[in-house]
């Protein structure tokens, strides 16, 4: 289960896109193509496979949960390793 | 080996070489400069008698037995507070200064007790021995006149006893509390034959400022102090060096037993890291080692409901590795993995992560620095190159300045405190940087120049706002930053930008900017400044930007690759740094390397002959995440609590109750072993054979004093699970582990059993080109080449106070305890932490109608708990501050799910919460019952 700032009940953000989105967040002083590198390269450097997996599953279906840097990423990592990154 | 008696030469060891002659009973030594006549002595094999002076210890001269003659000076001086002079001839025993020193023993001897046979301290005297060296024959005074014989014991700390009829005023404790320690809890009050010594303000020992550390026990030379273990069971007659098991200082002990039982640690003269000095902890309270509450048979069951079946080993090991091989077999081969312990040794946490990588044949293996000092590993690396404190704990004494951020060293790191607060007493500037006004901030004989008292979670725009300043205000140190580091000039433009301004970031900082300024300006020009941190800055949002702004701050003024300055570490638990460097991360092999560089892959797959994953595994909360959602099932837990240690305790119980298998290595039935099917019972450091690794990256020995109570050590089970699953690994002693992993690891290319028996300790790296090890790091060129600017913007945490929750919490731990408190608590520590409690401001006490203890709710979004409030100023308005030693108080239950973005190292530091008083109704009761707390 998952709660807003505001202690109230929201639909459930899986873990993928809320940590895809702690990392996005953090390179505002790039510009956006360095930023969906730096993040691609974070996530390829440092996430299971699954995890990856599962965010790339999702980010269309979510994608207006995700961050726009962190789509970018993903797009990324979709486009670098499109199949390698099952289970 | 028998007793270790270690020598006392008198006096403090003197800088610099061997440049004055002198002569000792006719016999020549040189001594550095300054060196006292009764060291020259000892070094000449000559022992002066003594009683005020030791060598840990400046000179007093107040009992006057150690006099000599000099030849060509009249009179016969002190030789323990007389420096040497070149030529000087020296004449220890004469006539003369026999029955001068007959005369002084005399007059102690007629107001001490005659019970010397039956004394505790028989023995283990100096009184004694004194009485026998000068040749003491007779006492003319008798016992009739005014004595101190009756005074009355003071037996009120539990470890040790202060029995004043026996003191004579020496004054060896009150200068060790005040030099070693730097508590100055003890004085000398009255004068001449009236003087006595008495905790402050004549106290008991309980009700004073004393924090037990024994360092007065240790100093003294008679039985006034002496420990209650050696009152009941009887001098030691045999020593085991070894090493604490409780905080990453890693202080070097000789356990002193008597026949099989421990009866004392005393601190080791030798140790590395703590120079014969101990906090209570280590010296003390080891009694958890064989409290009854410990678990010494395998135990079994299938569902967490079910009752414990105690099992024989080879059941327990089969049952484990049988479980293990079909979740695999059904769910995948990434359904199961390990956590290492940063309680065990570094060859015990190397087989974990071995059979994960070769018998599990994945990486899920994380440790507990997970959830501690895991953003330390990520910015050190990312900045200088590798993953460790820049210093020894030596170092210290040459810093001008010293910075301490997110660290409460006198209560988290007693030892190096005590190294850190001689520092400080000898004039070294103090920064602070803390939302609590910790001790360090004003304590005896110590005031810090600047306390930063931020905000919790604004650490970052505090290091970016002094790095402003340095840049703009040309503070830096410019041929370092040509020489030696690189994207200096990307870094200096964002740094210089406006928003990262003191002025610009004090409105959320809360640190007015004059302050800041300020203190920047003394870190950047005061000399060698070092930087000392702990939690305070790992466990936040952006644990790990801080860690890189406080490394970047450190490369542009210069203050890394020498002794006094640096960038360190201040880790938790005893063998974070080891079992880090163990390759413990699931992305990281042993040795910081990732596990996607085939080079150091081909390194172990050659030798254990077996593939391994190129990617990542699961960190900590990515497998709790994974049961959850069901793709994780079988999990290996090597000693740490997860279920009260991790944040979220919900989430984590969740997790556990949605495995398969847990299996749990674990000296006490913790608050994860309610959720274990398999209990496999570990031993403890008076147990284990192997290395610690402490926060200097030295390693040090940890030597058994004892046989493992439970019959197997815990890398022979580990061992023996992966064999049972198909991967044969076996060791005939923990040393061919180490040299297993000099094998495969750079930096320990040099490190053998062998090597640490024989140095006592060494400093990784040690290899070909440091044979003996490093001290200081990044000396020449950063271990990744040249230092590397990084940009940290300061983004805030979504954690953030609400009309709901609109307090902060804060935690931290205590001196007396130790995280979890699964040992500590069973010691008798508990009589200086009975139950953590809430620190909150009387200000938000008042509007809360909260009284000092009274019992009150903590409520933050994800649930809610109870405990005692404490009044009190330490923290700003608006933050609230507890600690996590105790399971009823389950203070994670209120903790989030936010984490480091880097490392995903939780946000313990920051959780928005309501306080309120308990059945009062109020906000935070009502959610405590949508909500129920820790599954019990
Ligand atoms: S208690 Fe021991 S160390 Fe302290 S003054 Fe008395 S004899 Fe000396
Ligand atoms: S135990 Fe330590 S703090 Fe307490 S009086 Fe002795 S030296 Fe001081
Ligand atoms: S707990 Fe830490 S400071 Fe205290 S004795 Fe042990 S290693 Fe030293
Ligand atoms: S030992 Fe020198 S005066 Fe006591």
């Amino acid at each position: 289960m998952t709660r807003s700032d505001t202690g109230e009940h929201t639909t459930a953000i899986s873990p993928q896109i809320r940590l895809a989105n702690e990392i996005a967040v953090q390179f505002p002083h790039l510009p956006p193509e360095e930023a969906a590198e730096a993040i691609a390269k974070h996530i390829r450097q440092f996430w299971d496979p699954r995890m990856k997996a599962e965010l790339l599953r999702r980010m269309d279906a979510e994608s207006t949960a995700l961050d726009p840097k962190a789509l970018a990423a993903a797009r990324l990592l979709r486009d670098q390793a499109p199949t390698s990154a099952g289970r | 080996m028998g007793l270790l008696k270690e020598p006392d030469l008198g006096t403090p060891a003197k800088p610099g070489l061997a440049t004055v002659t002198v002569e000792v009973d006719g016999m020549p030594v040189q001594v550095p400069e300054g060196t006292s006549i009764m060291r020259a002595a000892a070094l000449s094999g000559t022992e002066i008698p003594k009683l005020c002076a030791t060598d840990s210890l400046d000179a007093f001269g107040s009992c006057r037995l150690c006099l000599v003659e000099i030849d060509g000076r009249k009179g016969t001086p002190a030789s323990c507070t007389t420096p040497v002079a070149e030529g000087m001839k020296v004449r220890t025993q004469t006539p003369r200064l026999e029955k001068l020193r007959q005369g002084v023993m005399e007059l102690y001897i007629s107001d001490h007790p005659l019970d010397c046979l039956t004394c505790s301290a028989n023995g283990d005297c100096e009184l004694q021995d004194m009485s026998g060296v000068v040749g003491l024959r007779q006492v003319r005074y008798g016992y009739e006149g005014d004595n101190h014989l009756d005074l009355e014991k003071d037996t009120s700390n539990p470890y040790f006893d202060f029995d004043p009829s026996k003191c004579i005023v020496c004054s060896r404790c009150v200068r060790a509390c005040g030099e070693v320690q730097g508590t100055f809890a003890l004085t000398i009050s009255g004068r001449g034959f009236e003087s006595k010594v008495s905790p402050s303000a004549n106290d008991l020992f309980m009700d004073s400022e004393c924090v037990s550390c024994g360092a007065c026990v240790q100093a003294c030379p008679t039985a006034t102090l002496q420990e209650k273990s050696v009152v009941d069971l009887g001098m030691p007659n045999r020593t085991v060096l070894t090493t604490c098991a409780y905080c990453g200082v890693g202080c070097s002990f000789k356990a002193e037993l008597r026949g099989d039982e421990l009866v004392r640690m005393v601190p080791y003269k030798d140790g590395g890291a703590n120079e014969g000095h101990s906090c209570v902890k280590g010296r003390f309270a080891f009694g958890y080692a064989t409290h009854p509450d410990r678990q010494l048979k395998p135990m079994v069951r299938e569902r967490i409901t079910d009752p414990w079946r105690e099992v024989d080993w080879e059941t327990a090991i089969n049952h484990v590795a049988e479980r293990m091989k079909d979740i695999q077999a059904r769910h995948g081969v990434g359904a199961i993995g390990g956590i290492t312990s940063s309680r065990c040794t570094n060859e015990e946490v190397y087989v974990v992560q071995k059979m994960v990588r070769a018998a599990f044949g994945n990486n899920n293996v994380d440790t507990c620095a997970r959830v501690c000092h895991s953003p330390t590993g990520y910015g050190l690396k990312q900045t200088f190159g590798t993953s460790a404190g820049t210093q020894d704990f030596k170092s210290v004494a040459q810093s001008d300045v010293i910075m301490v951020i997110g660290a409460n060293p006198t209560d988290g790191h007693p030892v190096f405190a005590s190294r850190m607060k001689r520092r400080l007493r000898e004039g070294a500037r103090l920064i602070v940087v803390d939302p609590r006004r910790i001790d360090l901030v004003r304590s005896p004989h110590i005031k810090a120049d600047h306390h930063l008292q931020l905000a919790p979670g604004t650490n970052v725009a505090v290091v970016n706002a002094m790095a402003h300043v340095v840049v703009t205000e040309g503070l830096v140190d410019m041929s370092f930053v040509d020489s030696r580091c690189e994207d200096f000039d990307a870094w200096a433009e964002f740094i210089a930008r406006p928003e990262n301004s003191p002025e610009a970031v004090a409105e959320i900082t809360g640190v007015p900017a004059a302050d800041l300024r300020a203190a920047a300006r003394l870190y950047a020009t005061g000399g060698n400044a070092a930087i000392y941190y702990g939690l305070g800055v790992t466990e936040h949002s952006q644990g790990s930007t801080m860690v890189m702004g406080m490394a970047n701050l450190a490369m542009a003024t210069g203050n890394i690759g020498r002794e006094g300055v640096g960038v360190n570490p201040l880790r938790g638990q005893n063998n974070v740094q080891g079992s880090c460097d163990m390759g413990s991360f699931p992305h990281e092999l042993p040795g910081y390397r990732h596990v996607s560089d085939d080079a150091v892959r081909e390194v172990f797959e050659t030798l254990w002959e077996r593939p391994i994953v190129p990617e990542p595994g699961l960190r900590i909360p990515n497998m709790f995440d994974a049961a959850v959602d069901g793709s994780f099932r079988g999990l290996f837990v090597q000693g740490e609590d997860i279920a009260q240690s991790d944040p979220n305790t919900q989430h984590v119980t969740a997790a556990l109750e949605a495995m398969e298998l847990v299996v749990v290595q674990d000296l006490f039935l913790n608050e994860t072993a309610k959720f274990a099917h398999v209990f496999l019972p570990g031993t403890s450091f008076l147990e284990k054979d192997g290395t610690f690794t402490n926060a200097e990256r030295r390693i040090n020995r940890v030597r058994p004093v004892m046989a493992p109570k439970t019959g197997m050590h815990e890398w022979q089970i580990v061992c023996e699970i992966a064999r049972a699953m198909g991967y044969p690994m076996s060791y005939p002693h923990p040393r061919e582990i180490m040299a297993e992993i000099a094998a495969t690891t750079p930096t320990f290319a040099g490190v053998s059993f062998d090597k640490l028996d024989k140095l006592g300790s060494v400093q990784w790296p040690c290899n070909d080109s440091a044979p003996e090890g490093t001290p200081t790091m990044h000396v020449d060129a950063f271990v990744r080449g040249k230092g590397r600017f990084v940009q940290t913007p300061f983004v805030p945490t979504r954690e953030r106070s609400t009309r709901k929750y609109p307090l902060i919490l804060t935690t931290g731990r205590i001196l007396s305890q130790y995280n979890v408190g699964a040992q500590t608590r069973r010691t008798a520590n508990v009589a200086w932490h009975k139950e953590d409690v809430l620190e909150i401001h009387p200000h938000d006490a008042e509007v809360r109608g909260i009284g000092d203890g009274d019992e009150v709710t903590l409520a933050s979004r994800v649930g809610t708990t109870s405990l005692r409030a404490v009044l009190s100023d330490r923290m700003p308005v608006g933050v609230v501050y507890t600690t996590f030693h105790h399971p009823v108080t389950g203070a994670n239950v209120v903790t989030t799910e936010n984490s480091d973005w880097a490392t995903n190292c939780p946000e313990y530091k920051v959780t928005a919460v309501q306080v309120g008083l308990r059945h009062s109704g109020s906000a935070a009761e009502q959610e405590s019952e949508e909500e129920p707390a820790l599954v019990d």
